[in-house]
This record gives C-alpha cells, sequence and structure tokens, in this order.
C-alpha cells in the first residue's frame, strides 16, 4: 500500500488514520444503538487509541543516537508542529481549562492568552537559534554555549524540577481518565497510564514520540471539536459556534443577573458540606471580573513559562532546518489555536445548558429531587464531580446550589447536552491521547537530560552508543514510576501543578537562554547564578506564599515566577559584569549561531 | 559595518517590531479591558475583551509569527545567509 521512505509518505499515512479513527468511531456509534454498554464503549475507546500508539511506538524503535535524541532531525514542518501542539496541550489544556473557565470566567482567560503569546517568544527569542546550535537538550545548549560542568549541571537540575512538576499532573489525568473508562481503582490505574506513556517512548526514544504525538493530536483535536459543534448545533445556537455564541454569551449574563449571581452568597457552614474540589459558579460568565495586573501577571508567567520549557524547545531541535523550526513554531500555534479557541465556546455551551431553562437540558430552577433523580447525575455524583444541596430550603435548585469538579466540565458535558455516549468515550480517549503526549514528552526530556547531559557529558564522555541508549531507556522507566508514585498521591490539583511548572522554568531558565542568544557577554558564572538564585527565590517565594506569607506586589502562588525571573535577571547580569567576559572562541559561536546558513555549532553526533 | 553585524541590526530591529505588536495584544490592551468591554465595538458580538481573550489575541499571534518567518526569511536572503538544503 505505502512504498518508499516513511517520511514522504506521512500525509498518506495519517490521512489514511484519520479516516480509520473516524470509521471506528461510527462503528462504536452502531455498537451503542445495537446495545453495547456505556461501559464497554468506554474501554474500547481507551483501549484502541493506546493500542495505536503503543504499535507507533513500537514501529518507530531505533538503535541511532540522533534518531533518539531528535529524531533524526528531519521531522518536516507541518508535522512537526502537531506533534508539537499535542506535546503542549496537556490534561491542563484539554481537561482543566474550560472547566477554569467555566467557573472563573475572564479571570482563568489569561491562560488562553498566556498559553498562545508565548510562542511569540518561542519563535523570535529562541527556537531557529537552538536549532542552528544542533543541541540534543536544553541543557546541551546552556552547557556549550556558556561552558562548564557547572552551568551544564545548573540546567539539569532546573529542567528537572519543572517537567517533574509538570509531569506528575500528566500522569495523575491519565490516571484519572483510566480509572474512569476502565473501572479500576485511581492508584493502579496510574501505573495503567504510566505503563501505556513509556510504551510509546521507550524503544523510539523522540522519534517514536513524534510520531505517536501527531496520531494524539488528531485524535484529541477530534474529540474536543465534535463535542462543541454539535451541541452548538443540537441547541440552535449556530453551525459554526466559534462566531455565532454571541446570543449565547448575552443570555448567561442575563440568567446569571436572573438567578442572583454575586448577590446570594452560601454560608460557611452550607459551604462546609460541599464535597471537596467541588465549585459553584461564583464568577460572572464574560464580565471583566479581576485586576489587569491579576490578569497580566498570570498571563506573562506563562508566556515566559512557555519560552522556557524544554519539553517544548527540544522539539524544534527534530526539524531538518533553521526556516522549518521558525514556520514550525507559527503551525504549532495554529495547531493550539484550533483548540484554545473552541474552550471558551465549550465553557459556554456547557453552562447555557446546565442554566438556560427553556432548554430540556436545564437544570437551575427544577426541584431537586428531579434533579437527584437524573442518570447523568448520579453517575458524576458518584464520581465525586458532582453535587446538588437544598440550602435554603425551597426544594428548587438554585444557581448557588449546584456544584461540579473543574474536570467534569469537560468529560461531562456531552452527557449533561444529551448527546450519545459514543462521544464521551470519545472526549475520554482525547484527553488520554493530550494527557500522554505531554507525558510523554516530558519523562523523554527529563531522562535525555539526564542520560546525554550528566551521564555521557560529565560522568562517562567514552561511553559507546549502546550503553548510552541503554542508560537512558532506564532513566525513563525510573522516572516515570518516580512520577507515578507521587501522582498517586495526588498533592496538588492538575492545573495547579501545572501552572506552577511554567513558573519554576521561567524562573530557572528563561534569562540564561534568551541572553545566552542575544547578549554576548553573559558569561558561565552569570548564567550559573541566574540559573540558581532564580530557581531558589521562586521556590522560596511559593514556600513563603504557601505558608501564610503576604507576598508583595500582588504575585501569588500561581505567579511566582515573576519574583524568580527577575531575580534571575539581576543577578546574571550584575555577576556577568563583574567577572571575565567569554573568551572570543564563545563570542565567534554566538555569531555562528545568529545566522541560518552553515554548520550546527554541535556536530551532528556529540 | 561587516555584512554579519548589518544582518544581525535588521534581525534584531525585526525582533523589536515582533516584540512590540506581541506586548499590545498580550499585555497592553488588557491594561484597558474594563472600558474595552464597555466601549460597545462588538466583534461578532461578543464583549469586546471577551473576544480578544478568546478569540482576537490568538488569532493575532498565530499571523505574527508566521509574517515574523516571512520577514526573517527575507533578512537572510538578502545577506545570503539562507540556508542550501531547503526542505
Amino acid at each position: 500500500m505505502i512504498k518508499g521512505k516513511f517520511i514522504d509518505n506521512l500525509p498518506k499515512v495519517y490521512g489514511i488514520y484519520t479516516g480509520g479513527f473516524l470509521v471506528f468511531i461510527i462503528l462504536m456509534a452502531i455498537a451503542e444503538q445495537a446495545g453495547m454498554s456505556a461501559k464497554m464503549i468506554g474501554i474500547f475507546f481507551v483501549a484502541f487509541t493506546v493500542f495505536i500508539y503503543a504499535l507507533i511506538g513500537y514501529l518507530s524503535r531505533t538503535l541511532q543516537v540522533d534518531a533518539y535524541y531528535v529524531a533524526g532531525r528531519q521531522v518536516p514542518t507541518v508535522f512537526n508542529g502537531m506533534a508539537t501542539a499535542a506535546d503542549w496541550m496537556s490534561g491542563a489544556s484539554f481537561v482543566a481549562m474550560a472547566g477554569g473557565i467555566y467557573f472563573k470566567g475572564y479571570g482563568y482567560m489569561a491562560l488562553l492568552v498566556g498559553w498562545t503569546g508565548g510562542y511569540v517568544l518561542v519563535a523570535s527569542l529562541l527556537a531557529p537559534y537552538l536549532r542552528k546550535f544542533g543541541c540534543y537538550t536544553v541543557p546541551d545548549f546552556i552547557g556549550t554555549r556558556y561552558g562548564g560542568n557547572l552551568a551544564r549541571l545548573s540546567a539539569v537540575i532546573v529542567l528537572t524540577v519543572a517537567s517533574f512538576t509538570y509531569v506528575t499532573a500528566q500522569i495523575n489525568a491519565t490516571g484519572t481518565i483510566a480509572s474512569v473508562a476502565l473501572d479500576i481503582p485511581f492508584n493502579i490505574a496510574v501505573y495503567v497510564g504510566l505503563a501505556s506513556i513509556l510504551m510509546c517512548s521507550m524503544l523510539g526514544g523522540m522519534r517514536a514520540v513524534t510520531w505517536t504525538q501527531v496520531a494524539q493530536y488528531i485524535v484529541l483535536i477530534i474529540a474536543y471539536l465534535i463535542p462543541v459543534f454539535w451541541i452548538s448545533n443540537k441547541i440552535g445556537a449556530g453551525f459554526f459556534p466559534h462566531f455565532m455564541l454571541a446570543d449565547e454569551v448575552a443570555r448567561i449574563a442575563e440568567l446569571e443577573n436572573q438567578f442572583g449571581l454575586g448577590t446570594i452568597k452560601n454560608s460557611a457552614a452550607d459551604l462546609a458540606t460541599v464535597p471537596k474540589g467541588l465549585a459553584g459558579i461564583t464568577k460572572a460568565h464574560s464580565d471583566v471580573n479581576t485586576t489587569p495586573w491579576k490578569f497580566i501577571s498570570l498571563a506573562v508567567c506563562m508566556m515566559a513559562g512557555t519560552a522556557s520549557l524544554p519539553h517544548v524547545m527540544m522539539r524544534y531541535f527534530t526539524t531538518p532546518s533553521v526556516k522549518a523550526a521558525r514556520r514550525s513554531v507559527g503551525w504549532s500555534l495554529f495547531f493550539i489555536f484550533l483548540l484554545y479557541s473552541s474552550a471558551p465556546m465549550l465553557a459556554t455551551l456547557s453552562k447555557l445548558s446546565l442554566m438556560d431553562p427553556n432548554l430540556p437540558t436545564g437544570i437551575i430552577g427544577k426541584s431537586i429531587s428531579d434533579v437527584q433523580a437524573i442518570d447523568w447525575y448520579q453517575n458524576w455524583n458518584q464520581a465525586n464531580l458532582m453535587f446538588v444541596s437544598d440550602f435554603n430550603g425551597n426544594g428548587t435548585l438554585e444557581l448557588n446550589e449546584f456544584f461540579m469538579g473543574g474536570k467534569a466540565v469537560v468529560l461531562a458535558t456531552p452527557e449533561v447536552a444529551g448527546l450519545p455516549y459514543v462521544i464521551s468515550g470519545l472526549v475520554a480517549a482525547g484527553g488520554m491521547a493530550a494527557a500522554m503526549s505531554t507525558a510523554d514528552g516530558l519523562v523523554l526530556a527529563i531522562s535525555n537530560a539526564l542520560s546525554h547531559d550528566i551521564y555521557y557529558k560529565i560522568i562517562n564522555p567514552k561511553a559507546e552508543t549502546a550503553k548510552r541508549l541503554i542508560v537512558a531507556r532506564v532513566l525513563l522507566v525510573i522516572i516515570g514510576f518516580a512520577g507515578a508514585t507521587i501522582a498517586a498521591l495526588e498533592i496538588q490539583g492538575i492545573l495547579g501543578s501545572v501552572i506552577w511548572a511554567f513558573d519554576f522554568a521561567m524562573s530557572g531558565l528563561f534569562f540564561p537562554l534568551v541572553l545566552g542568544v542575544w547578549w554576548k557577554r553573559a558569561n558561565a558564572q552569570g548564567a550559573v547564578a541566574g540559573m540558581l538564585l532564580g530557581l531558589i527565590s521562586g521556590t522560596a517565594y511559593l514556600v513563603w506564599v504557601r505558608n501564610g506569607g503576604a507576598g508583595f506586589w500582588g504575585v501569588t502562588q500561581l505567579t511566582f515566577g515573576i519574583v524568580g525571573s527577575l531575580v534571575s535577571l539581576v543577578s546574571m547580569i550584575v555577576v556577568s559584569l563583574i567577572t571575565k567576559a567569554p573568551d572570543s572562541a564563545t563570542q565567534k559561536m554566538v555569531d555562528e549561531v545568529r545566522i541560518p546558513s552553515g554548520k550546527t555549532v554541535l556536530g551532528k553526533q556529540h | 559595518m561587516s555584512k554579519q553585524e548589518q544582518h544581525w541590526e535588521k534581525t534584531r530591529n525585526l525582533l523589536f517590531v515582533t516584540l512590540a505588536i506581541w506586548f499590545v495584544f498580550s499585555i497592553g490592551i488588557f491594561f484597558f479591558a474594563t472600558e474595552m468591554n464597555a466601549s460597545g465595538i462588538k466583534p461578532f458580538g461578543y464583549p469586546l475583551t471577551y473576544w480578544f481573550t478568546c478569540q482576537g489575541s490568538l488569532g493575532i499571534f498565530v499571523i505574527l509569527i508566521f509574517w515574523f518567518a516571512g520577514r526573517q526569511e527575507k533578512i537572510d536572503e538578502e545577506f545570503g545567509f539562507t540556508e542550501r538544503e531547503d526542505d
């Protein structure tokens, strides 16, 4: 069926794959009509998609260093864009973001701006230059540009702290979905999620992760867009929701007034009866309900964090050229845009489905006992993600008496809106794809940094290829298990840990990376001071605020990267200026990096 | 000024323009969020600030990156720094 090189056949391969997946959805829909149980549909969706990813992972196995670390640097622009989008959009984007917007409105929409605006920084400040450098990992760039093992080691430390915080959240997300879809306890489901993640990355490293991520992107975007379009058409809101939901947004504002949002408050005693982790709507949907600084500081942290997260940056090491790296950033953002511009639409449709008494699905204003008798309410109540209680004792459900978990907004909306169960199964598969693809990228970023930068570059520079790749794989498994073990403890929610990861990365890596390209005078001492002092001060601020500290400048535990990165910038400049300028060889290397033509700074095999 | 210095100066100017546009739509306009929502300008019928956070700024970033990439390629070409083997 397919002749010639795999790379030349990519559009055909993924075209067939997409068609096959659509056929699978239709088959499941037919099976549902024929009486297949909801449980079986969920199991089929998750098991089938995970099996496909594992198969791709197996077929992409490799024994070559540059295939393992950078997919042989031959990933075409558009496909790298898709892979980056999957790498980027995690359980937080897919499962948690629409929920955040649903509950907090404008305040959390800073995430949309931050998680897209950061790509402008990636494209203009970093990606093309790091591609020209020819490194395998981000610490590889820091270590070579600044020179010395201390700089390399510091970069590995920051990378590990940020990526590890991030990966526990993703393994948590895979565990949540696997436990709901396969009906197994969460602390076992976490390891099932881990096993699927490792199957994709262990044998083929970056090459395998690239081709599974493209496959995962296709699943997750289909799974996100179908419910949005379907619900919009079903309730007659418009066939293209993104341009046609203005009336619905206005209607929500009207209903919020009618139901007394913001004027009727729950007493603390009433709220104490609500299960932990569930929330009601307390903020207006489309109003500006937060101070400019709060919005802007969160957006700034997410943007600078985007430009410092190693698992994103390393995707641009896999393109064939500098020019392709630049364009690939544009494609990445385009593919991300498709999902992000849909998230507020999903939040709108979800909220309206629940709130509007004119819709058959609306529950606000109905009697409490009627709501408690609804099938989907019972399911999600059992999963501890939905709760109603008659606080004022009038027998009907008020807006302030309905509570939901953040994850439920995406996962439960298809059911709430009365879509067939096959769509819920599809959404579960999409969430799994989103969390797995990001976890793969992160686990690989950490284990590559440890195997290439610590083991090969610092401990044993004479190691043979085979030995290096074995070390890389062993580390991959160890890090995966460590991540799963911590994920099973459930210390912080998905969205919270992800935001922390951005702040950690921004505190330690943003300025050392950017100044490495844009400021020739930056030297090793400055970079080490910038990375370590930035990370330490950011972490200290987080610990202080978490333990009841007042904070300053309105910087919260979600935006501590502002403090960390400022300390990093100042210390890096001061220390660089009071120590010796980099030697002429280093200066020449920076000049080399700044032009696209010519050889990469680091050789093909290093 | 050597060829390489001229190239870098143009590259840097392009960076400043790109970052200026980026700043306006990622940070600048959100200082005036309340005023924008109250302005009565309604793209596709949405309140203005709401529209910028869920579509406007995001779309502008996508276009901005492709525009930036195109301009940078022109600069590289002008000074003969384009890579030989392109995809």
